[in-house]
């Protein structure tokens, strides 16, 4: 049964296509396969395995990352549409020390996460809005409606609220 | 769940566009890919090509002249919920565009891409058919304007021909005076509705009305006027007796059968509560008080 | 002294690495040359199979193998019947790929092996399979009758294991009381839905002979040792990690799925890196779900509402396989009296396979559906006697000088007796009477329906069994050069904070910082003593084991200290990382003393050049190493439990229902708990936070769904909801702490407690808020609008 593998068999026989993208402030540059989502390409071209693929139909938003400043579902991109984009991901967010963000830091003082699989879906689409210079509802109900679109299944989310306020007073936002 | 093999081509022009689409029956377009690509990563779609429509030039162009807003072919959702003048000319739009699933999706999903993948229970077809509004197709054989009542074919098909590209939606503004109202209930935040009900409603000093569209999605395989709902409210005085009595009629609009998240009973139920709900938000936004 | 870290807010070890994106779970370890795996899967809930042909996808450009049972050569087998039981015959267990017959939707027939995932899944649909399709019944209480088509020819009604256990003196209870309460209720299907599918990656290394196998199990041990067993290995040359997995909640515990034994097989055989990561739709139609119960249940009472027997029969949905035997339904059955004295109790049920998903516990694990039961039957008999529903629990609950209460003749699913051991049933009682305003609910209800305003209040009480054995081990050692202290248990970890919690146990013992303790675990590779995660069951087990390790190791480290100090142990006190005379200056640093107690001690650095002045073994005229005695500050011990310890909790709501769009609003949602002494009691909040969230779903959204021929219809999550933020209300959650007499540190098990009691709340409140519109049970969830809209407009 066992087989020697010809050369031909070591990657796919798919079309390619060169993409050229921003990552993270590097300009990066690949042959990719057409079909490609964003989330593999990210995740498997790049190494960059923070950004979590947790449903692939756009419901769970654990691939959650931020396309030209605006979060969006990597796994609803094929890599080929971002071609030409700026793409930031969770790798991105801590500062070149290694130390934490105040929304990350939030999250670690409200212990805002479990197991972490949804965790950097959830700082992608909170710190969108955090750096753009949209309104905020700071609410409880506006921080909850902020936080749908991203599924937990571990916290029960109330210590998410809880660290998203948190990183907001801490930051001053919202209050514009 | 990754999707089948494609051709991939992202022209420049609209030309271009149809032509792509004419030379392969399975080629489908691809704007914000938000409805698209969770069907293609569960291969309930396998398009042969897809025309990446991103580089076509003016596309994410919103403009408003003779009363009607254009929205392009790569409008994203958000874009247009944000838009401050779209916002006065029709406040409706960014009410009803809350309901749109989230933000992450509002931000990479179109609206003409939401017109034309014509889910019956969603929200963006509605508005187009409350506001009386219109898409323009292009294809092979030059651009026509199909009103939103003949775009709306059944649940997920539309009368846009295979080679056909929506180049723009031109919704109307809200009429001067008129008043608005949206009301949407889903199970969970931003899902598609169970029944969703608009209106825009005008009245004369007396507090009769004096026009009246009203309309649904989530009830039948497209969204839908509640006519017998507008017939009933057309020319009567606003009271909350009148708008109990147009809402008890609504019901019969509901045509889906039970399904796993409401049965059909349910359903009418629903959707009458929604129609007293939203004629009376909409007529005190009209009148300017609440309905006595 | 340090202060005490047990009991303390910590945060937690393991977030930096979470929050930055470096968490390291199976789909993220490179394994550079690896293969994809993807799965064809039975479009049928029931069918012969006639031919498989696998001509086209063995061609298709890109794929390395196509493994259908003819070519799996030890895996065409039966998979294991984890934990037989009497009541039980001619258990029924999966094969990894089918042969002759499938029997669910989703079932693996083939698995193919390609360059990639997406080539895979193109090849998965080249695969011809011919299936003859043959009659279904999904409807459970159908399945039982004579002439529903059998899902095993071999189990006439269908019935895979018949149970019935006695407490007590049934029919003299029986005959002592005056007024019988008799009604039915069910708990439909759901699933653990964890934000990480299960995945599975392994590597053959043909020169050492190690095969190491990336797993999302929660027991790594136990897989390990399955894995070698068919695949005929020596246990040593294997080796299952279970790195970070993303939640976990029962459904990563069944040993074995099907890919959990194809890909190390095929990696072997391939001679390259082989991974499987499960997407979302087949971890709906492919991996273990639970909940599926009918209950009839009685309370025979007196007039007083005293409760002096209870009989239930129910029905258990075990799916078309039982690979983990009765567990589910016999916590279930187990628990059925809840926090109630009745002496006699009279508990059957009958395990039925119906051609769906295998069931396996999901946290909770049969207690919702038992506390469903128990709990609505009480809110009955309350108002069939005319009792307000607090005071006929209060007229029932255990005192606290009842305790420990045994249920003689009942056993839990460890095989061990039943024995509630301590609480404060009738303080948390009166504690959540008090925070939810039950006082002035009536005129609250009364005011807001004269406003056409349907106001409820909500009740339910529960008890959890945990900390199931048999037993768990703990493995400490101090690191030589860095005096950090690495821990060790046979567990894995899916999010809960063992790191921290255990953590602050060790702590304590040592005298060192939370964060210099460090835990690994779920790695075969480096401690493989244990079970696995799974029962509530990790501070309760694992915790003791590593508190009595920590104690002994304690005791070495405080002797050698004396030793180098030349002091008596008694005047010795470890803290900041090291050993000091107390109320003195002197100390030795805890690497200094792991360096000194190796008598191979060569001065790589100055810790063991300072170490080597004191030169403790020199004491001795005998050989450096006593009899018995073994080098640096290492110690292992166990913790076995006698029995399960009982947690418990009340709940009570406040509800409004919409009467327009037939929707529940929690307005108030209090939470009494209590675990027993808390290690940690953010992380504690957290888990009961967590498991609400899942209980609110299961009461209210998460149902799945299966048309009349068995297919699944909702397996996305699109159309089975899973709450977001904004469907999940904020709850007051309040804790009690009675100590467990059981275990040396008085602590309970927390992981699944949060979940068990919401689906009784919340009918008891719907239940409540539409009295108006007549007498509507609920005695059914989740509950849906249109239940909802039945009940009002039938009123």
């Amino acid at each position: 049964m066992k087989r020697s593998l010809s050369k031909t068999q070591q990657e796919s026989a798919d079309p390619k296509q060169r993409t050229r993208m921003t990552v993270n402030g590097e300009t990066v540059e690949r042959d990719v396969s057409v079909r490609m989502l964003l989330s593999d390409f990210l995740r498997h071209e790049l190494g960059l395995t923070g950004t979590h693929v947790g449903c692939e139909h756009g419901v769970c938003g654990a691939c959650t990352v931020m396309i030209n400043g605006r979060s969006g579902r990597s796994c609803l991109t094929f890599a080929v549409q971002a071609d030409g984009a700026d793409i930031r991901t969770i790798e991105s967010v801590a500062d070149e020390n290694g130390d934490l963000h105040p929304l990350q830091e939030a999250f670690r003082d409200c212990h805002a996460l479990q197991c972490g699989y949804c965790t950097p879906g959830m700082i992608m689409n909170v710190l969108s809005h955090m750096e753009s210079d949209e309104e905020m509802d700071l609410s409880d109900q506006g921080i909850r409606e902020l936080l749908s679109g991203n599924l937990c299944r571990c916290t029960g989310y109330a210590n998410i609220v809880k660290a998203v306020r948190q990183a907001a007073d801490k930051a001053n936002w919202g209050s514009a | 769940m990754k999707p089948s093999l494609f051709d991939y081509c992202s022209p420049q022009t609209v030309s271009e566009v149809v032509s792509a689409l004419s030379e392969d029956p399975g080629a489908m377009i691809l704007a914000g890919g938000q409805s698209l690509v969770p069907a293609m990563n569960l291969r309930l779609a396998s398009p042969t090509r897809l025309v990446d429509i991103k580089n076509v030039a003016d596309l994410s162009d919103i403009s408003i002249s003779d009363g009607v807003i254009k929205v392009g072919a790569m409008v994203r959702h958000r874009d247009l919920e944000l838009d401050d003048t779209v916002h006065a000319a029709h406040p409706l739009i960014r009410e009803m565009m809350h309901y749109v699933a989230h933000v992450p999706i509002r931000n990479r999903g179109t609206v003409v891409g939401s017109l034309c993948h014509a889910d019956a229970a969603a929200e963006m077809p509605l508005l187009l058919l409350l506001a009386g509004g219109t898409v323009t197709a292009v294809g092979p054989n030059g651009t026509r304007d199909i009103a939103a009542a003949e775009f709306f074919q059944f649940h997920m098909t539309t009368s846009r021909a295979p080679d056909e590209m929506i180049l723009h939606a031109n919704i109307p503004v809200l009429p001067e005076g008129a008043g608005y109202a949206f009301h949407e209930f889903a199970r969970r935040q931003g899902d598609y509705a169970i029944a969703a009900v608009g209106a825009i409603l005008s009245v004369d000093g007396g507090n009769t009305v004096t026009s009246a569209r009203v309309g649904a999605c989530g009830i039948a395989s497209t969204p839908v006027l509640l006519n017998r709902v507008e017939e009933a409210i057309t020319g009567s005085t606003l009271t909350k007796q009148s708008i109990d009595d147009a809402a008890k009629v609504a019901g019969d609009a509901v045509t889906l059968p039970d399904d796993m998240h409401a049965t059909t009973g349910y359903r009418k139920h629903l959707l009458s509560g929604l129609v007293r709900r939203v004629l009376a938000e909409a007529a005190e936004r009209a009148t300017g008080e609440p309905v006595q | 002294m340090s202060t005490r870290m047990f009991g303390a807010p910590v945060k937690r070890n393991a977030d930096a690495k979470f929050l930055k994106g470096e968490g390291a779970y199976v789909d993220d370890i490179a394994l550079p040359g690896v293969r994809h795996a993807a799965f064809v899967r039975s479009p049928f809930a029931r069918a012969r199979i006639n031919g498989i042909d696998t001509s086209e996808a063995e061609a298709h450009p890109g794929v390395i193998a196509v493994y259908t049972c003819d070519n799996i050569g030890p895996l065409d087998i039966k998979m294991p019947l984890l934990i037989p039981h009497e009541s039980m015959t001619d258990a029924q267990t999966q094969r990894p790929l089918a042969r002759d017959d499938v029997y669910y939707v989703g079932q693996t027939v083939a698995m193919i092996v390609a360059v990639d995932r997406y080539t895979a899944e193109d090849a998965a649909l080249l695969v011809d399979v011919d299936y003859e399709p043959l009659d279904v019944e999904l409807d459970l209480e159908a399945a039982v009758k004579d002439d529903a088509p059998l899902v095993h020819a071999t189990h006439p009604n269908n019935v895979a294991a018949d149970f019935n256990q006695i407490c007590g003196d049934p029919q003299s209870g029986y005959a002592e009381a005056d007024h019988v309460t008799r009604i039915q209720i069910q708990v439909d299907r759901s699933t653990s839905a964890a934000m990480e599918c299960r995945a599975v990656a392994a590597r053959y290394d043909e020169i050492t002979g190690e095969l190491i196998v990336w797993d999302t199990t929660q027991a790594p041990i136990s897989v390990r040792g399955g894995l070698a067993s068919i695949l005929e290995l020596d246990e040593d040359k294997v080796r299952v990690v279970a790195p970070d997995v993303g939640g976990g909640f029962g459904q990563k515990v069944l040993l074995f799925y099907p890919d959990e034994l194809l890909v190390p097989f095929a990696a072997m055989q391939l001679g390259s890196p082989v991974k499987y990561i499960e997407d979302r739709r087949e971890n709906f139609i492919g991996s273990t779900q639970e909940r599926t119960q009918i209950h009839m249940i009685e309370l025979h009472a007196r007039k007083n509402g005293e409760v002096v027997a209870l009989k239930d029969f129910f029905l258990h949905d075990t799916g078309a396989f039982i690979p983990y035997g009765i567990a589910v339904a016999q916590v279930a059955s187990t628990s059925i009296a809840g926090p109630y004295r009745i002496p006699n109790i009279e508990v059957r049920f009958q395990a039925v396979y119906t051609p769906t998903v295998p069931v396996t516990p999901y946290r909770g694990c049969g207690r919702p559906q038992s506390c469903f039961a128990i709990e609505r039957a009480m809110d009955q008999l309350a108002e069939e006697l005319g009792l307000d529903r607090f005071e006929v629990r209060r007229r029932n609950l255990v005192t606290e000088d009842e305790f420990p209460l045994v249920r003689e003749g009942l056993l839990f699913a460890d095989g061990l007796r039943v024995s509630l051991d301590s609480g404060q049933y009738h303080k948390a009682l009166e504690m959540v009477h008090a925070s939810i305003g039950a006082d002035d609910f009536a005129a609250r209800q009364e005011a807001a329906r004269a406003e056409g305003r349907y106001l409820g209040l909500g009740l339910a009480y529960y008890v959890e069994g945990t900390g199931l054995g048999p037993y768990e081990g703990g493995h400490i050692k101090i690191h030589p050069i860095t005096g950090k202290v690495y821990v060790n248990t046979g567990l894995s970890g899916q999010g809960q904070g063992h790191e921290t919690v255990f953590a602050q146990i060790v702590a304590d013992q040592l005298g060192v910082a939370v964060e210099d303790v460090i835990l690994t675990e779920g790695d075969t590779g480096a401690y493989d003593w244990g079970v696995a995660t799974f029962a509530s069951r990790a501070a309760v087990v694992s915790g003791n084991a590593i508190h009595k390790t920590a104690l002994l190791v304690r005791k070495q480290t405080i002797t050698a200290a004396a030793n180098m100090l030349e002091a008596d142990p008694e005047e010795i006190e470890l803290r900041d990382g090291a050993a000091w005379i107390i109320g003195g200056n002197r100390n030795v640093p805890l690497a200094a003393i792991a360096t000194a107690t190796n008598p191979l001690r060569y001065a790589f650095n100055d810790a063991a050049q300072a170490a080597t002045q004191f030169a403790p073994a020199s004491r001795h005229d005998g050989p450096p190493l006593d009899e018995g005695q073994h080098p640096g500050l290492e110690a292992t011990d166990y913790y076995s439990p006698e029995c399960a310890t009982w947690a418990y909790g009340v709940h009570a709501a406040i509800v409004e229902i919409d009467p327009d769009t037939c929707s529940v609003e929690i307005q108030k949602y209090v939470c009494i708990h209590d675990c027993g002494n808390m290690i940690n009691p953010v992380i504690v909040d957290g888990q009961v936070m967590g498991g609400l969230a899942q209980g609110f779903g299961g009461a209210l959204m998460e149902r799945i769904e299966y048309d009349q021929d068995g297919n699944p219809t909702n397996a996305n999550f699109v159309d089975f909801l899973i709450p977001y933020a904004t469907e999940v209300p904020e709850v007051d959650i309040q804790h009690l702490e009675t100590p467990s007499p059981l275990n040396p540190l008085g602590v309970k098990g927390v992981g699944e407690a949060g979940c068990i009691a919401v689906g009784a709340t919340v009918a008891s409140g719907v239940a409540d808020a539409l009295k108006p519109f007549g007498d509507h049970k609920f005695h059914h969830t989740p509950i849906t609008p249109s239940m909802i809209y039945d009940a009002i407009s039938t009123g």
